[in-house]
């Protein structure tokens, strides 16, 4: 069995998720702002600020202990594993079989759990505001996307997300009910999980209304940074995931050829920039939510996620 | 020979105990006694263990002369029996050697010495019964010691409520296990085990027997609605019974579930897995809910195994839906899922009572709320304490993650059932469980970084020390259990085979040996995970990009006051206590369960008297069952009351009238 080929291309998605992450954060700020009518920085802004941050030296508050410091670097590599277990240019990762889409899930839980301990470790109001707030938001979208996993598995008989892309392109695929709610609820999903508009604004130090940024407030220099990296990365995540599975044409197929790889990176880079533009669009013309609000928002992610759950219960073709 | 040490390990406890009570005037007798426990408790761990891998050949059987006059007593140790052995004596040696440590500054040992091993003792007897009469007995004692254990420090008014509560629930839950026992003795006129299992009951005396045996078997591991006396006798007992209590008490209330319904009642019924996957649902999203709105922390873990006993359940239920469809392969699933988890549940609530423990000795607090920054001062603590909150969280790459992932596994094959009803309801019940596992994480956020993080809000936790090295090395040695069997969850699944082909007929195709190879429960293609190789990635992620970051260019850390958006205040008052952290869950859920209502009383202006926010909330399974109930009684009892004042003949008359009564109902009867 030829075991160099994909494990060069898990360094490569490994590598590639890295550098394009930034790169998409950016664009939805510049896109964002051009759609305000406002100049914007520069798309590659987010790498100067992370290359800043990587540079100076970090202040700790005085009560911050040991978790203060390893966390940032646990979320970083939770995260970054769990995106490099999406496929993004091509299938047949090595690393596929090790975590399925449950283990993935989860993994994004851990690295929450650990980020909202760190929040409170300072002892402060606002570490404990954003710890409270997103462990709310998290209860109500976690039990969401697992049933949009469950929905996918019985659609494709898999938790493997390799497996259930592979069904996806395969012809008995076809178009179904429950795909179509589950992609709905994995949306609402995406943006309450990574702190977007309605539910949370990425762009502000409102004291009143933040949650994401409530969480890292204490922190900076290098450890500010891997906390931003690893937030742009659990965005480029989302995208990868809806992309692979709701998008999922374009993939390299195992063992391909290296213009098929390069096809299918130019393809995800298409997708993903496709992805930014309709999530600057959606969140320009929308206003953030009450945080109790939330709660109704989720709450139809949640039902979507039942039903989708439920027709492929019930039914073998919807 | 595995079994008589294991019986010889039952006795050896007894007589601890026995010496403890003659040997009041011995120095340093606790740690005599612990320290005998916890060797007799390795001991028939290695019996379990031992007994676990050579269930392959047979299981050995033996009878005694002991007992009611010419009856024997029976024992047996098959696969099943040895689990749960290794499990109870486990829990034993870690308890008692954490309580090496803790047991010095018990204030009235006389009160646990002897209980302590006498509860053990009868755990062990419930696993080895191979009859009725020895499993009720075991049981019975194992109630009894452990209500002796909730009263010991019988001076706190709330104590001696929790023992009222636990010892009629106790009652109450033997009771109907005697019951059980009857209707299924009945049928073969015998009550040894081997008798029961060779007769069969008619579908409607087996739904009572399944019926009854949840109850009881519920009532003892905390069932919803079953669950109320838990909460307050768990916490009652000093930390190191606590966690028998909670980690193994309750296993063995499932081992005698699993008992009597997958082996002793004979071919189930689907109808039977309805009313046990509903309430492990529910028992599992209103456990952690419960859990939530504690502020106190031993009761918060109390709660929490309310929750993992609903997930229990969950598994317990499929496998029932599963083995009555004659699905042996999923059955076999569902069966290592519950098993599995019921297994680190006893390993990390073990841990994380022992870690209260240690905290409540250092501080001599329970109340969160009173705590903080323990990190700090108990960092070892602190450490175990942390790694079992992410193990209960069910989070990955701990165990509590490989359990979760092997029951939702279960729930996904399950369109495979044919009956419409289990269909929806399992598809609600999984909805259930994934709600669960994310509020429980929740929980554990508050639980660890209300405790151990942040500034220490009292003068108790800002000198608190670090426990003694005994209970650390009980700490860490559950921890590493932890870890070691979230890492290789594929090896715990062959440890577990025996044991769940006794039950199904089937166990999960054998994982393969390399440890780094992915748990594959029913086929390559269809799910794998492999926590170890996950584990060595994400260690190498993080030293990875901490090694990009010395090449960028790596500066030394400040140390300043918080920020806190500008405005630090340098009371601990204003961190986020527990309820504050719990409060938008509570809002968002416990609104309408529980009926939670928020007052805020504000004074007028120009008062500088400080607001006050007040929460009520109710219990639904209090008001719904048990007021009722106590109302019921307090009014018979009124109604009954004149009877006592009855002359002879009258009391005579009535004896009379039930006789006749009985023999009425008797002759209808047949």
């Amino acid at each position: 069995m030829d075991l160099v080929r994909p494990s060069l291309v898990q360094a490569a998605q490994m590598v590639l998720v890295l550098l394009v992450a930034p790169g998409l954060t950016g664009l939805v700020r510049k896109l964002k702002a051009r759609l305000l009518g406002r100049q914007g920085p520069s798309i590659i802004q987010p790498y100067r600020d992370l290359w800043r941050l990587f540079r100076k030296s970090p202040v700790l508050a005085e009560n911050a202990s040991w978790l203060f410091r390893i966390v940032p670097y646990l979320v970083f590599a939770f995260i970054w594993l769990a995106t490099a277990l999406v496929p993004t240019f091509g299938l047949g990762l090595p690393f596929g079989p090790w975590a399925d889409l449950i283990a993935i899930t989860a993994m994004i839980g851990t690295a929450r759990f650990f980020l909202a301990l760190s929040a409170l470790d300072a002892g402060t109001s606002f570490g404990g505001i954003g710890a409270s707030r997103e462990v709310m938001i998290a209860s109500l979208a976690e039990p969401a996307m697992l049933l949009v996993v469950f929905t996918l598995a019985l659609v494709a008989g898999s938790t493997e997300l390799s497996a259930i892309t592979a069904f996806l392109l395969s012809p008995s695929a076809g178009l179904r009910v429950s795909m179509a709610l589950a992609l709905a609820a994995l949306l609402l999903i995406a943006l309450a999980e990574n702190s977007r508009l309605p539910i949370d604004n990425p762009a502000t130090h409102l004291e009143l209304t933040m949650v994401h940024e409530a969480m890292i407030l204490e922190y900076s220099g290098r450890h500010l940074a891997l906390l931003e990296w690893a937030a742009s990365l659990k965005l480029l995540l989302y995208f990868s995931l809806i992309g692979t599975i709701f998008v999922p044409w374009g993939l390299a197929k195992p063992g391909a050829s290296l213009t098929a790889y390069l096809a299918g990176g130019s393809f995800y880079l298409l997708k993903m920039g496709t992805g930014a533009i309709a999530l600057a669009v959606f969140e320009t013309g929308l206003a953030k939510m009450r945080l109790f609000r939330i709660p109704d928002f989720l709450g139809a992610a949640l039902m979507l996620g039942l039903l989708a759950t439920l027709l492929r219960f019930v039914s073998g073709s919807l | 020979m595995t079994l008589l040490i294991a019986l010889g390990c039952s006795a050896a406890l007894l007589l601890i105990s026995v010496a403890s009570v003659l040997g009041r005037r011995v120095l340093g007798r606790s740690t005599l006694v612990y320290a005998a426990t916890l060797a007799v408790s390795l001991l028939s761990l290695a019996c379990g263990i031992e007994a676990l891998l050579a269930s392959s050949s047979g299981s050995p059987t033996l009878s005694l002369p002991l007992g009611i006059p010419w009856f024997r007593t029976h024992f047996r140790l098959d696969a099943l029996s040895s689990l749960f052995l290794a499990i109870v004596s486990w829990g034993g040696a870690s308890s008692s050697l954490f309580a090496l440590g803790y047991g010095r500054h018990e204030s009235s040992p006389e009160r646990i010495l002897p209980f302590f091993p006498l509860f053990l003792a009868g755990m062990i007897w419930v696993v080895l019964a191979d009859d009725a009469y020895v499993f009720l007995f075991g049981w019975e004692i194992m109630s009894l010691a452990s209500w002796a254990l909730v009263v010991s420090h019988h001076r706190e008014e709330e104590n001696i409520r929790a023992g009222h509560l636990y010892l009629t629930m106790a009652a109450m839950g033997a009771f109907t296990l005697l019951l059980a026992f009857g209707l299924l003795a009945n049928a073969g006129g015998g009550y040894l085990f081997s008798s029961i299992r060779a007769s069969a009951l008619s579908p409607r005396l087996a739904g009572a027997v399944l019926l009854l045996t949840t109850i009881g078997a519920g009532s003892k591991a905390g069932l919803f609605p079953l669950h109320a006396w838990l909460p307050l006798a768990h916490p009652a007992a000093p930390s190191h019974v606590s966690a028998l209590m909670s980690g193994v008490m309750t296993k063995v209330a499932i081992y005698g579930f699993v008992r009597i319904v997958f082996d002793l009642l004979g071919p189930p019924s689907w109808e039977g897995s309805l009313p046990l996957l509903f309430l492990g649902g529910v028992t599992a999203v209103l456990g952690v809910l419960y859990a939530l709105m504690q502020h106190d922390l031993k009761r918060l873990l109390a709660y929490h195994t309310v929750e993992n006993i609903g997930i229990i359940f969950i598994g317990l239920g499929l496998a029932l839906a599963f083995s009555a469809n004659r699905i042996p392969w999923a059955a076999a699933l569902s069966l290592t899922a519950a098993l599995f988890h019921t297994l680190n549940h006893s390993l990390f609530k073990s841990l994380l009572f022992l870690g209260s423990g240690s905290v409540l000795e250092a501080t001599g607090e329970r109340e969160m709320d009173k705590l903080g920054g323990l990190i700090h001062r108990m960092p070892g603590t602190a450490v175990a304490f942390l790694l079992g909150s992410v193990a209960i969280s069910g989070l990955p790459p701990l165990n509590g993650f490989a359990s979760e992932w092997l029951t939702f596994q279960a729930i996904l094959v399950s369109p495979n059932l044919p009956q419409w009803a289990l269909k929806f309801l399992i598809v609600a019940v999984g909805a259930l469980l994934a709600l669960s596992a994310a509020l429980a994480a929740a929980c554990f956020v508050k639980a660890f970084g209300v405790s151990f993080l942040g500034r220490p809000r009292t003068a108790a936790a800002a000198e608190a020390r670090e426990t003694d090295r005994w209970s650390l090395s009980a700490l860490f040695a559950n921890a590493c259990l932890c870890l070691l069997a979230g890492l290789f969850p594929g090896q715990v699944v062959n440890a577990l085979g025996p044991v769940v082909q006794q039950l199904a007929g089937q166990a999960l195709p054998r994982q393969s040996l390399p440890f780094w190879e992915p748990m594959i429960p029913i086929a390559q293609n269809r799910s794998s995970y492999d926590a170890f190789l996950l584990f060595v990635l994400i260690a190498f992620a993080g030293l990875t990009i901490a090694g990009l970051v010395r090449a960028i260019g790596f500066r030394p850390i400040r140390r300043s006051p918080a920020w806190d958006c500008g405005y630090p205040d340098p009371s601990p008052a204003t961190q986020y206590t527990s309820p504050s952290l719990a409060q938008p869950i509570r809002r968002v859920y416990a609104t309408s369960l529980f009926g939670a209502r928020e007052a805020v009383e504000s004074s007028p202006p120009g008062d500088p008297r400080p607001a006050r926010i007040s929460v009520r909330m109710r219990d639904p399974a209090w008001e719904g069952l048990y007021l009722p109930v106590a109302r019921l009684v307090s009014f018979l009892a009124d109604k009954l009351n004149p009877m006592q004042f009855l002359t002879i003949r009258r009391y005579l008359l009535l004896v009379f009238l039930l006789l006749v009564f009985l023999l009425l109902l008797l002759s209808l009867w047949i």
